[in-house]
C-alpha cells in the first residue's frame, strides 16, 4: 500500500476543516477528490504535503509504511511526495532552472544517487520540456514571477515531471486554465502515469477528469468523504451537482 | 615624526586645518542627529595606538582576498605597502602613486585633488583622517583611456597583539571620458580589536565612468569607519557598490555630488549583520545640476541581536530640474531581536523632478519558504536561496567575475556563521 490515511482530522487556525478522512491509495492508481468549495479538498492536499498552517489534531497517515505526518515538508518531498500548488508562489530572483536542479539533487542525494551536473540536468530538462510542450523560456525566468496562470500550472507539471514523484498531489491544477492549457497539463500527467506512481487529483470540476481518467472518485463534503466510486461518479456529479451529496446529518 | 617633516607645505596645511576642525567638534555623540543610533563612545574611550608598519599576518590576509588579473595595491595599517603590491604591469593611461611618495615627488594632480572632494566641516572622522594624513594610494586615469584591468586595493589592518588605529586614504581621479573599476577590500586580523578610519575621494571627469566596489569584511571586533565622497562632472557616471559582513561597529558615509548636467550614479549596497554587530550606512546624494539620474538600492539582512541604521539623504537643488532619483531600502529581519532604523530623507527644492523612495522591513516570506521546501530543499537551503535572491539585485552590480565570486562566497560563509551560532527559526 502506498498511502493509508486513517481518520485524519485537520484544523486551520481555530476551525476544524477535515473531520476524519479515510483513504487508501495503491501505486499506479489515480484518485480524484471532488467536492464543493469549502469542503476541505485543498486542505487535504496541503496537509499531506506538510504545510505548517495545517494542524493535525487526530489520525494517521502512512506512506510506504512510514509515518508521513512525522516528516518535515522537505523530507516528504525527497521521499517522493509532490504537490502541484493551486497557487504557485512567485519567487523573484530565484532562477527556475537553478531551483529545480537544487531540488532534484536534494532528492537524488537522499536516494544515494550522484548529483547531476549542469549538463546532465539540462539534457533531462530538455526531454521533459518536449514531453510537456513547455516553452524553454520558463527555465531562465525567476520562479513563477510574472508567469500567466497557465504558465504557472505548466511549470508545476514540469517540476513534477523532472522530480518524478511516487505520489503526486494535484491541488486544483485545472483552476484558471483554458481548454488548451488543460489539455497540455493533462497530457503531461497522463504521460507520467505508471504502475510505480499514484496521483491524487483534487478538483472542483469534472472537466479535468475527461482528460485525466481516474480509477477512483471520492466526494468530500464538510470535511468527510461522503461517497466513493468509479469514474461514473464524477459524471453523475457533473449532471446533478454537489447538492444532496452530503452524508446524512453532516450538513449544518 | 620623520614622515611629517618631509611632507610638502600643502599637506601640512591641510592636516593642520583638519586637526583644528576635529579639535573643535571632537568625537560625535548620540545627541547629534547624524549619530543618533550609533554610539561610537567605545572608539573615543579606547586607547588605540597609532599603527606602526606591518604585522606578521598581513601578507597572508592580502593573499586570502587576491583577485586574479587585477592590479593589486595594498595598504597595511594605513601605509601604502609597495612591497606587497603588484605594479609590474600597469596598463597604458593608468598612474598609481603612494600618497607619501607622491606628495614628496610632486605627483601631478595630487595637490589639486587630495582633500578637496571633502567637506571636513561635515565629517568629523574624515577630518580626523586628514589631520593624520600620511600615506595611502592615488590612482589617476588619463583622459580618454578605458582601463580594462580592475584595480584592487586591499586595506589590511591589525597588529601583533595590540589594538591599533589606522587612517587609510585613497584618491581616484578619472580624466574626461575615461573608464576604470576600483575595488577596496577591508580586512584585518580575525578577532583583533582595531579602529580603521578610511577615506576615499573620487573625482569623475566629464563623460568618465568610475565604478567603486567596497567589501567590508573586517575583524568581528573592529571599529570600521569609511567615508567615500565622489564628485561627478557632466555626463559622468559613478557607481558605488558596498558589501558588508564584518566589524563590530561599521559606519559608512557615502556622498555623491552630481555637479554637471547629465551625470548619473548608482549607489548600491548589501549588508549582513549578525551577532551583536551594528552596521550603519549614511548615504547622501546631491543633485546640484539638471538632467541627472541616480539609482540607489540598499538591502540588509539582520540576524541575532544585530542593529542596522540606514539613512538615505537626497538633495535636489533649485537648479536641478529634470532630476530622476530613485531610492530603495529593504531589510529582512531573521530574528526577533534584530532591529533597523531606516530613514529616507528627501530635500527637494526644484519643481520639475521625479524622486521616489521606498523602504520596507520584513521577514522571510513563509509561503515562499514552504514552496521551496515542498520541492525538497531543507530549511537552511531554502532560506539561503531566498537570501541569495534578496541580495542578488545588488550582487549583479559586481562586474568583475573573480571579485563577485569572492564576495558572494564570503557572504554565504557569513550566513552560515549565523546559522551555526543559533538554531534556525
Amino acid at each position: 500500500m502506498l498511502l493509508e490515511v486513517k481518520n485524519l482530522k485537520v484544523r486551520v487556525e481555530d476551525k476544524e476543516i477535515l473531520k476524519g478522512i479515510n483513504l487508501t491509495v495503491k501505486s499506479g492508481e489515480v484518485h480524484a477528490i471532488m467536492g464543493p468549495n469549502g469542503s476541505g479538498k485543498s486542505t487535504f492536499a496541503r496537509a499531506l504535503s506538510g504545510h505548517p498552517g495545517y494542524e493535525i489534531t487526530d489520525g494517521q497517515v502512512l506512506y510506504n509504511g512510514q509515518d508521513l505526518l512525522d516528516m518535515d515538508p522537505d523530507e516528504r518531498a525527497r521521499e517522493g511526495v509532490f504537490m502541484a500548488f493551486q497557487y504557485p508562489v512567485e519567487i523573484p530572483g530565484v532562477n527556475n532552472a537553478y531551483f529545480l536542479k537544487a531540488a532534484l539533487n536534494a532528492k537524488r542525494k537522499q536516494q544515494g544517487l550522484d548529483e547531476l551536473d549542469a549538463m546532465d540536468f539540462m539534457k533531462l530538462v530538455k526531454e521533459k520540456l518536449k514531453l510537456l510542450h513547455v516553452d524553454d523560456s520558463l527555465l531562465q525566468r525567476s520562479v513563477n514571477e510574472g508567469f500567466s496562470g497557465g504558465e504557472k500550472k505548466r511549470n508545476e507539471i514540469f517540476h513534477m515531471a523532472v522530480l518524478e514523484p511516487t505520489l503526486a498531489l494535484l491541488d486544483e491544477t485545472d483552476s484558471g486554465l483554458d481548454i488548451d492549457a488543460l489539455r497540455v497539463v493533462s497530457e503531461g500527467v497522463n504521460a507520467m502515469r505508471s504502475p510505480e506512481r499514484a496521483f491524487i487529483v483534487v478538483t472542483h470540476y469534472q472537466r479535468l477528469l475527461n482528460y485525466i481518467v481516474p480509477d477512483h472518485v471520492h466526494v468530500l463534503s464538510d470535511g468527510k468523504i461522503v461517497r466513493s466510486g468509479g469514474r461514473e461518479l464524477a459524471l453523475e456529479l457533473e449532471e446533478k451537482g454537489y447538492a444532496g451529496q452530503t452524508a446524512a446529518g453532516a450538513r449544518k | 615624526m620623520e614622515t611629517m617633516v618631509s611632507s610638502p607645505a600643502w599637506v601640512k596645511e591641510r592636516r593642520e586645518a583638519a586637526a583644528k576642525r576635529f579639535a573643535e567638534v571632537g568625537f560625535p555623540t548620540t545627541r547629534q542627529e547624524d549619530w543618533r543610533f550609533t554610539n561610537i563612545a567605545p572608539i573615543a574611550e579606547s586607547k588605540f595606538a597609532p599603527a606602526q608598519g606591518s604585522f606578521a599576518q598581513a601578507a597572508s590576509l592580502i593573499e586570502s582576498v587576491q583577485v586574479p588579473g587585477a592590479v593589486r595595491l595594498a595598504i597595511v595599517n594605513g601605509q601604502f605597502a609597495a612591497g606587497v603590491s603588484d605594479l609590474s604591469t600597469l596598463p597604458k593611461g593608468l598612474r598609481i602613486a603612494g600618497l607619501r611618495d607622491g606628495a614628496r615627488d610632486g605627483t601631478d594632480g595630487l595637490e589639486q585633488h587630495l582633500g578637496k572632494v571633502f567637506n571636513i566641516e561635515a565629517h568629523p572622522f574624515a577630518a580626523l583622517n586628514t589631520s593624520l594624513l600620511d600615506d595611502g594610494v592615488a590612482i589617476f586615469v588619463t583622459a580618454g583611456c578605458v582601463i580594462e584591468t580592475p584595480i584592487h586595493i586591499v586595506v589590511v589592518t591589525g597588529a601583533d597583539g595590540k589594538a591599533v588605529q589606522a587612517h587609510p586614504r585613497v584618491l581616484v581621479v578619472a580624466g574626461a571620458n575615461s573608464e576604470v573599476k576600483v575595488a577596496q577590500t577591508f580586512i584585518g586580523t580575525p578577532g583583533a580589536e582595531y579602529f580603521n578610519n578610511a577615506v576615499a575621494e573620487v573625482v569623475v571627469g566629464e563623460g568618465a565612468h568610475v565604478t567603486l566596489y567596497t567589501d567590508q569584511r573586517e575583524s568581528e571586533r573592529a571599529f570600521h569607519l569609511a567615508n567615500i565622497q565622489a564628485h561627478v562632472s557632466a555626463r559622468g557616471v559613478f557607481e558605488s557598490h558596498a558589501f558588508s559582513t564584518g566589524a563590530r561597529i561599521q559606519r559608512h558615509d557615502i556622498g555623491i555630488a552630481l555637479k554637471g548636467e547629465g551625470a548619473d550614479c548608482t549607489m548600491n549596497g548589501v549588508y549582513l549583520a549578525d551577532g551583536e554587530r551594528l552596521l550603519d550606512t549614511h548615504t547622501s546624494l546631491d543633485h546640484a545640476m539638471p538632467h541627472c539620474t541616480s539609482h540607489e538600492v540598499y538591502k540588509g539582512i539582520l540576524a541575532g541581536k544585530a542593529k542596522a541604521v540606514f539613512n538615505g539623504r537626497i538633495i535636489v537643488r533649485l537648479d536641478a530640474q529634470k532630476t530622476d532619483a530613485k531610492q530603495t531600502n529593504r531589510a529582512l529581519l531573521l530574528s526577533d531581536d534584530a532591529t533597523i532604523n531606516s530613514n529616507p530623507q528627501l530635500e527637494i527644492f526644484a519643481d520639475d523632478v521625479k524622486c521616489t523612495h521606498g523602504a520596507a522591513v520584513g521577514q522571510l516570506d513563509e509561503e515562499a519558504m514552504f514552496y521551496l521546501q515542498a520541492r525538497g530543499l531543507n530549511r537552511v537551503e531554502a532560506r539561503d536561496m531566498l537570501l541569495h535572491a534578496f541580495a542578488g539585485e545588488v550582487m549583479e552590480g559586481l562586474k568583475i567575475p573573480a571579485l563577485r565570486e569572492q564576495i558572494e562566497s564570503n557572504f554565504f560563509t557569513a550566513l552560515a556563521r549565523d546559522v551555526a551560532s543559533r538554531p534556525l527559526l
